[in-house]
């Protein structure tokens, strides 16, 4: 098994949270799911997070039973299936970002789709359009020995979750199956933006540190630059989802360029 | 003898079992290839609670005599078997002989596992209890465990399910639960489930999730067949007093799965009895309209098990469709996904018009009116009757036996019949209502 700590020169979102840490600053994640509404516009919108302040960009599968999504991020997958989205058009996202950007580009799943196209296969494809790994909000390590085996073959990133709930033995297993970097959930929940961060992040951020991993970047409920600046303070990079959702949803493309350009004033606050 | 493996991953284990391993008790958390625990990390050390207090449960002779009084006591078990002579007639003229979990407190098998994960949740601390309901039945079990023992409850069920089943929200509303109707994707099973689990990862420090069914992530599987092991036990020696021997087959109907493996379980290492799971088909297989998990569906992962699952080329899940909200859900619980492959049990859809006539036929000739997910194992049984007539002529089935799960009551479906039947008036305020949306 492959640690977190020998990875660097190869796993595209350590380069990307190495060089925000080399500027003296935390990374800046934003999410966009595919498809929402568009193909192309989720392209535009991901090279619009690029060229205002994100390092990385998490790109979701919308997928039938989201159980890990609020109320928001729901609504865009729904819409964008009820598009017509291919879980095929995934890697049309990636490539377009790609070809564009220098971010590093991510894609979160729910795991049944990976599974139905299979799991060597959904890799090849996703290292052939330029991803960098994939985000895995329903797939413990406990359950991912194919998918350790396809992204050692392909060179992907395997990012993994970990919770205020996970015990010491759970947060070093997960730490040492993870390559790139670690996603610690802040909160015990959905997505969805908050009002406060919760005080839990900065605990589980130090758990997993102190488990062995070098990147941990946390997610869920962050949606403004104030709790940037808050989380920045701790962890290697700050993951914004539900309200760049809702900028897309409520401003298209110039929304998403707004908000990112105003988030990442946060990253580098004292 | 057992029937020869078929097909699936899991060759051979059949005969392994015939050569003296057993099938029963299996532990989880992997049946085979399938189960597992395909859940985000927030809930794992919530299913690792659950696992170490039932494991810690199940030992201890306290809790054991605890079920026992509730099944006694309140539930009013053991359940009857009632040999179904005229029902019979129309099977072959096979000895058919219904295990009655239609008698229990509140209608169906439900109660059974219901009781038990109320109690591990007390054992854990818990204060509230959350579950998700298809035909309504689940949650008023859930609504009824709940009251008995002083916990708060919360039902999530699909707002479609919630208008074929008005008078079900009333019953757990009645016995103190919040019931919430869910609106996203199909508004069914599947829907609450989803619901309900974004409620657990929430709420999870004073809430217990009680999964009606024997699916989900592990500890769900073992542990909801363990609660419902006592109907096959009852039924095996049950069986054994009234008949003198062990039946030729076994039938149930499938949705999640969990009256059916209860029963099978008792049987599953005697090799000399067949074992049917029925699941829905809806308009029939042929139109896509339908809930046949295993027959049509492909192993996926859903709600935190690898099983068979409806699902398209995407990995998306299909939304299942058939008459009987229980048996409404695009998956199927894990263990039934290994039978499945190793031969063990055979797996066959019953479509909405056949378990109907089903339903009718046990009305009309034994004064019992059944639920309608029950019926697809009714007329599972017809079919499975005739075809041991065909083998064995007239003489020969009448020394054969059925036992069939008669896992409900049907009280709940009496409006979905009356419509399906075309038995209310065209003037009345029922067949008004039953316009706008089947409730009564």
């Amino acid at each position: 098994m492959t640690g977190v700590q020998n990875t660097s020169s190869t796993s595209k979102s350590a380069i990307a949270i190495d060089k925000a840490r080399a500027e003296g600053r935390s990374a800046l994640i934003g999410y966009l799911p595919a498809g929402y509404p568009t193909v192309e516009d989720t392209i535009a919108a991901g090279v619009a997070l690029a060229r205002n302040g994100a390092d990385l960009i998490e790109i979701g599968i919308p997928y039938s039973d989201p159980v890990m999504d609020g109320p928001v991020i729901q609504a865009a997958t729904t819409e964008a299936l009820a598009n017509g989205f291919a879980v095929r058009q995934v890697f049309d996202v990636v490539a377009g970002i790609t070809s564009q950007t220098d971010a590093a580009v991510l894609v979160m799943t729910y795991w049944n789709p990976v599974v139905r196209m299979g799991v060597d296969e959904f890799s090849r494809r996703l290292a052939e359009a330029g991803g960098a790994g994939l985000i895995t909000p329903d797939l413990i390590p406990d359950e991912a020995a194919e998918w350790m085996e396809a992204s050692d073959k392909y060179g992907l990133d395997r990012v993994f979750l970990v919770a205020p709930s996970s015990s010491p033995e759970r947060m070093k297993r997960t730490v040492e199956a993870s390559r790139g970097f670690v996603y610690a959930v802040s909160i015990m929940g959905v997505t969805g933006a908050r009002s406060s961060v919760s005080s839990a992040a900065e605990g589980v951020v130090a758990a997993a540190k102190g488990a062995g991993a070098e990147r941990v970047c946390v997610g869920l409920g962050v949606s403004n630059a104030d709790q940037v600046a808050e989380i920045a303070a701790y962890a290697d990079g700050v993951i914004v989802g539900t309200a760049l959702v809702a900028a897309i949803r409520d401003g298209g493309v110039d929304a998403v360029a707004k908000l990112t350009k105003d988030l990442s004033t946060g990253l580098t606050r004292k | 003898m057992a029937e020869a493996p078929t097909a699936g991953s899991d060759e051979g284990s059949v005969d392994a079992f015939l050569q003296g391993g057993s099938l029963k008790h299996a532990p989880g958390p992997y049946f085979g290839s399938y189960g597992g625990r395909w859940m985000p990390e927030s809930l794992i050390a919530a299913l690792d609670e659950l696992e170490d207090t039932f494991e810690k449960a199940k030992a201890d002779p306290d809790f054991i005599a605890q079920i026992a009084e509730l099944n006694k006591n309140y539930s009013g078990r053991p359940s009857l078997l009632t040999e179904a002579k005229r029902f019979a007639e129309h099977a072959g003229g096979v000895r058919i002989f219904l295990k009655r979990e239609d008698l229990n407190h509140t209608g169906s098998h439900k109660i059974n596992n219901v009781l038990g994960q109320a109690l591990l949740a007390k054992r854990m601390g818990k204060t509230r209890v959350i579950a998700e309901t298809g035909a309504g039945q689940h949650g008023v079990a859930s609504a009824t465990a709940a009251a008995l023992l002083g916990l708060e409850c919360v039902v999530y069920m699909g707002a479609e399910d919630c208008r074929r089943q008005a008078l079900n929200v009333a019953r757990m509303e009645l016995l103190g639960a919040t019931v919430i109707p869910v609106t996203n994707g199909s508004q069914t099973l599947k829907d609450a489930i989803n619901e309900a689990l974004r409620d657990w990862v929430a709420n999870v420090g004073n809430t217990h999730y009680l999964l009606g069914t024997a699916a989900g992530a592990h500890p769900f599987p073992a542990m909801v067949r363990y609660f419902h092991e006592v109907i096959g036990e009852e039924a095996r020696a049950q069986i054994i007093e009234q008949a003198g021997r062990l039946p030729d087959a076994v039938c149930a109907c499938i949705g999640g799965g969990s009256n059916a493996i209860g029963i099978f379980h008792g049987f599953l290492d005697d090799p000399s009895v067949k074992i049917y799971g029925f699941e829905a088909g809806g308009d029939g297989v042929e139109t896509g309209r339908h809930a046949a998990t295993i027959t049509l569906g492909k192993p996926g992962v859903l709600h935190g098990a690898r099983s068979y699952l409806m699902q398209d080329d995407d990995g998306q899940t299909i939304e299942s469709h058939s008459i009987s909200a229980g048996l409404d859900y695009p998956g199927v619980g894990p263990e039934h996904s290994y039978l499945a492959d190793i031969g063990r049990v055979s797996y066959e859809p019953i479509t909405d018009s056949e378990a109907m006539e089903a339903f009718r036929l046990l009305c009309r000739t034994e004064g019992i009116i059944p639920a309608i997910e029950s019926s697809h194992a009714l007329a599972g049984a017809i079919k499975v009757g005739q075809r041991l007539a065909a083998e064995t002529g007239a003489a020969g089935a009448a020394e054969k036996i059925v036992i069939v799960n008669l896992s409900g009551r049907g009280d709940k479906d009496v409006a979905t019949a009356a419509e399906w039947f075309d038995l209310l008036d065209k003037d009345s305020a029922e067949a008004a209502i039953g316009k706008e949306g089947e409730q009564l």
